[in-house]
């Protein structure tokens, strides 16, 4: 294959996980990655950090008034307070739904999205018919998801086009005034705090 | 003028196909070992974000397209590797590395991750008093390019270029991906949320009255409007 010099990727293996595998080979060996290090990495990712944050953080907001006008005052203050702070969630900003407003969260360009709070984004936030349509008809987007939203509720979709992470508060179902921030927080699901879903209902 | 990452509004791209809740973070093992390898890289600090971001958004049109998601940051990866000389063409091809890195001294360790991940990288800065303020009407620059660099990276998506805008908050002042992406220095800029009516951006009966749509951009990209 000729070499294309804008593209110096064209000479490794086209399969991906020999991609990989010749990258960390090569690395490694000039002393440029600790291979431990990225298991640590991956298990960060993959059992430590995850839209239970957020879960937790909404079900807070919903049981604790104090805490929800700090969300709003300072989000990422407020949540850095739980602990909730990191790579990809420097700058967090929370919206909230309302009954005439539903907010939803896209990122066209690439695939930022609130890590911290939300872990790793999920394939279809990343695709690009969730890109490149969330912005031009968020309604039928929803569809797909399931959600119908009333006629009066006006959708407001945040772009993420710079360092700012949005996480949407969805609102609180109805029926559970009885029930316990833990509790609460299992009903929050990821898609709801993406604006792709709306929380369970108890 | 435009590249294919740049798809806000685009047609042909069929419906999205939403993963169950409890899908696994990553769907192949060797996709995790990509994130974490672009992550490891990434802190031995030999670029930033913004040259990370625009190192993807230089993939040719075909292979952003054929590519999936963490193959782009793969391809882009093994580009910066070499382009920013961490590697050379000859060791990536030979999938061989040729002694020990002067750079070795900046690998990330396990013992470090834990404190890396969790510090992040704020771009908040001191930066230039706002020209806007809350209510502002603005305009947005057109065309959606960098006016340093041709075909350089610019954060204002191509839908939302010479558009009508109101400004809805203010966040301070953020590094500026159009110079930073370029070693062109951090640059610090003013940066608003600024919320465009659907129905300006796609057409009255393409969408229903009130949806909006917000970006977060910076004050280069905008023009004031008189009422």
């Amino acid at each position: 294959m000729p070499h294309d010099h804008d593209h110096p990727h064209t000479v490794l293996p086209p399969e991906p996980a020999l991609r990989v595998k010749a990258l960390e080979t090569i690395l490694t060996q000039k002393g440029l990655i600790d291979p431990a290090a990225l298991d640590e990495i991956i298990d960060t990712y993959q059992n430590k950090i995850g839209p239970k944050n957020g879960a937790r953080v909404v079900a807070k907001a919903w049981s604790d008034p104090t805490f929800l006008q700090a969300l709003r005052d300072d989000a990422t203050a407020a949540v850095s307070e739980l602990g909730y702070y990191g790579r990809q969630g420097e700058h967090i900003k929370v919206v909230e739904n309302t009954p005439d407003i539903h907010n939803m969260v896209v990122c066209t360009l690439c695939s930022c999205y609130p890590w911290p709070l939300l872990g790793i984004p999920p394939a279809w936030y990343k695709s690009d018919a969730y890109r490149s349509r969330a912005v031009r008809e968020p309604r039928a987007v929803l569809a797909e998801f399931g959600v119908t939203l009333s006629a009066d509720q006006s959708v407001r979709v945040w772009d993420s086009t710079a360092e700012m992470r949005y996480l949407v508060l969805p609102m609180r179902p109805a029926g559970t005034e009885d029930l316990s921030e833990e509790a609460l927080a299992e009903l929050v699901t990821r898609d709801s705090m993406v604006g792709t879903g709306l929380p369970k209902k108890p | 003028m435009s590249r294919v990452h740049d798809m806000g509004g685009r047609f042909g791209d069929g419906s999205v196909s939403p993963d169950a809740e409890d899908a696994p973070v990553f769907a192949e093992d060797w996709q995790a070992r990509a994130l974490a390898l672009t992550l490891a890289a990434g802190g031995l600090g030999q670029w930033n974000l913004d040259i990370s971001r625009h190192a993807r958004e230089q993939l040719s049109p075909k292979d952003y397209s054929r590519l999936s998601y963490y193959e782009k940051w793969l391809a882009a990866l093994a580009d910066l590797l070499v382009k920013r000389g961490v590697l050379t063409l000859e060791e990536l091809g030979k999938t061989q590395g040729a002694g020990r890195s002067p750079l070795a001294e900046k690998t990330l360790t396990k013992d470090r991750v834990p404190s890396v991940l969790s510090s992040g990288g704020p771009v908040d800065r001191r930066g230039p008093s706002p020209r806007f303020k809350l209510g502002d009407k603005v305009s947005t620059r057109h065309p959606a390019a960098n006016v340093y660099v041709a075909g350089g990276h610019t954060r204002l998506p191509s839908y939302a270029s010479g558009q009508m805008g109101t400004i809805i908050a203010h966040h301070g002042c953020h590094v500026f991906p159009d110079s930073n992406a370029h070693d062109l220095g951090e640059n610090p800029q003013p940066i608003y949320a600024v919320a465009f009516n659907a129905a300006d951006l796609w057409g009255k009966g393409n969408v229903q009255g009130g949806d909006e749509v917000i970006l977060d951009l910076w004050e280069p990209y905008l023009e004031a409007v008189d009422d």
